[in-house]
């Protein structure tokens, strides 16, 4: 982790007609930072996620990821970033390879890199044999895990990731989150949502949004110190109770 | 456009590895056109017809045997008098009744003008066409002929009566009638499917965020829906002229313009319904109950627009399928040019434009 900041948002706002669905949220995400990304249903965690990846236009504020605007240079930001979305992303009747082929091929990568890549991410999932496999075939944490490798097959400088875990068992994400940590050590930042508050311990820092802004920033450490308590699931409770809004 | 061509290739798969819907893209042409060809031509072929000679002169003889001659008539009953008609018909196996009047020869002769009468059971009122057609046209024949020999202006006129059915306006050509249905179906259904696909299963939310743009992953899906609608269009023309003998009166490049015409018009339709669906059973049962029954109801093919209650001739305008079913009927079946029809083609571009305007915004708006 250096002190290089990737994603800079200073009071970054968007209102859907009178409902202010993200309120004013600042923070800074360092590169190679593993940033988790708190909140309960409806806090506005989606909203600003999609904010800094472009899909959505803040109504007021600034933000910055991998150095490009939010406003102005979204296309940019699009070729730095990797998305990996809480629904399965990849193509079920495509076969693995054909899968890397397809997402290599639209960030733009040459022939001869996604080849090299792809026997790369192959070997390193251990997964050579089921190359030529629809993805439908597999079990699910390997489906996920392809997830993870595709959404940073080109190397993106930041990677966002929308609750990557859900309905995965605990052994495999463990081992999602080993890959995880190889990721931000290669220089990749992790922007990550999630509802498990054992893989927020896992984040090296943690925002917890509430109603649209964050009420709590620090690292899991100093969240506990600070709610005096044991658990990062009692500083999350702490905090969401105190929402007013509902879930959607 | 290199990522273009590489999101095209991966429609293609999608579509390769889905055996059930190829079979229907494919498969559902050639069904069609087998189904209404045949039960159209069986029925032409070998008719049952009765013949009232009143006259029973040399002429009426030879028209007589000329007609049961032909292989699309078979002269079964020769009636003794008009009340015997009615009574042919009630049988049902009748489609047909020719009345030769009394005098046939002389008043030809002499007058140089006499009427047949053909009545025809009209309550299959595209058979009752065709059979008119054919028997005006054997008449016509025997008329040219005698004209041929004397250079005197003898006219046979026909009268036709249509039984049971007496507007008789539905004669439609089914050829066309398909290859609206068709496109229809494959364009608009399987495009919108293909789109809210990628938004059910989460790989839309993955491609906006990709350096993609909107348009280009639109335009990708839509790509191949095109090549293979064009496919379509060859192999429903293919078997119409050579299995069902329906030739192409007009100009194929013209014919092939408007279709291709047609199919982006459906192409925009599909990518419209796809913008504000959210599931495949949602796209799928618009398509279907939204559109493939209109196309059916008010393009034309089945009923006859022209008999509809003000309102729903109105509403018939709406639909894209009628005036690209005019368009065909009168190309391929007619033989007319772009100026007989350009005003239903400024219609259909005019309708592309404005739902590819209206998508493409939705799309925009989804982003902003």
């Amino acid at each position: 982790m250096t002190d290089e900041k990737v994603i800079t948002a200073k009071a970054l706002t968007k209102k859907f007609a009178d409902f202010i669905a993200v309120n004013a949220i600042s923070f800074e995400v360092s590169k190679g930072e593993i940033f988790g990304f708190l909140g309960a249903n409806g806090a506005g965690k989606t909203t600003a996620m999609r904010m800094l990846c472009g899909l959505s236009l803040p109504t007021s504020g600034e933000a910055t990821v991998a150095g490009f605007d939010v406003y102005k240079e979204s296309e940019k930001i699009k070729k730095n970033i990797g998305y990996m979305s809480q629904k399965f992303s990849l193509y079920e009747d495509l076969t693995v390879k054909e899968n890397m082929r397809f997402y290599g091929g639209i960030y733009g990568l040459t022939e001869k890199r996604i080849k090299e890549k792809s026997q790369q991410v192959l070997a390193d999932l251990h997964m050579e044999a089921e190359q030529n496999k629809l993805v439908k075939s597999l079990p699910l944490g390997w489906k996920q895990k392809l997830a993870f490798s595709v959404a940073i097959f080109h190397e993106p400088a930041i990677v966002f990731l929308d609750e990557p875990t859900g309905g995965v068992d605990p052994v495999t994400r463990r081992e999602f989150w080993e890959m995880i940590y190889q990721a931000a050590q290669n220089g990749t930042t992790v922007f990550v949502t999630t509802h498990y508050m054992d893989e927020a311990e896992y984040c090296n820092r943690v925002s917890i949004m509430v109603d649209g802004r964050i009420e709590a920033l620090d690292t899991p450490t100093n969240l506990k110190k600070q709610f005096n308590t044991a658990s990062m699931d009692e500083v999350f409770l702490q905090l969401a109770r105190k929402a007013v809004r509902q879930a959607d | 456009m290199k990522q273009f061509f590489i999101f095209v290739k991966k429609e293609f798969f999608h579509i390769w590895r889905d055996r059930r819907t190829l079979l229907i893209l494919f498969g559902m042409p050639i069904m069609q056109v087998m189904i209404f060809g045949f039960a159209l031509t069986n029925e032409v072929k070998n008719s049952k017809i009765g013949i009232l000679d009143l006259s029973k002169d040399e002429a009426t003889a030879k028209l007589s045997e000329r007609i049961s001659a032909s292989q699309y008539f078979d002269l079964v009953e020769n009636l003794k008098s008009s009340s015997d008609i009615d009574a042919s018909f009630r049988k049902g196996d009748t489609k047909m009744v020719i009345i030769f009047p009394e005098h046939f020869r002389e008043s030809l002769l002499h007058s140089n003008s006499v009427q047949v009468q053909l009545i025809a059971d009209a309550s299959d009122p595209n058979t009752a066409t065709t059979l008119i057609n054919y028997a005006s046209a054997i008449i016509n024949d025997y008329q040219d002929e005698l004209m041929g020999e004397t250079k005197l202006p003898y006219t046979i006129t026909t009268q036709t009566r249509m039984l049971y059915n007496p507007q008789q306006k539905g004669a439609y050509n089914f050829v066309p009638g398909v290859m609206a249905m068709i496109l229809m179906l494959v364009c608009t259904m399987m495009t919108s499917i293909a789109i809210v696909k990628e938004k059910e299963t989460g790989t839309m939310e993955v491609l906006l965020v990709s350096p993609l743009k909107p348009i280009m992953v639109i335009l990708a899906k839509a790509v191949p829906y095109l090549l293979l609608s064009i496919v379509n269009i060859i192999s429903i023309l293919l078997l119409s002229v050579y299995v069902l003998d329906v030739p192409i009166a007009g100009s194929l490049a013209l014919l092939m313009f408007t279709s291709i015409l047609f199919i982006i018009t459906s192409l925009s339709l599909g990518l419209l319904i796809s913008s504000f669906t959210a599931s495949q059973q949602t796209a799928m049962l618009i398509s279907l109950m939204g559109l493939f029954m209109p196309t059916l109801l008010f393009s034309g093919f089945m009923f006859p627009i022209e008999n509809m209650p003000i309102p729903m001739q109105v509403i018939s305008n709406l639909v894209p399928a009628k005036w690209y079913y005019y368009i065909v009927k009168s190309v391929m079946i007619k033989g007319l040019g772009i100026e007989a029809i350009w005003r239903e083609v400024l219609i259909l571009t005019g309708m592309t434009v404005f739902l590819l305007t209206v998508s493409i915004k939705k799309y925009n708006v989804r982003l902003a």
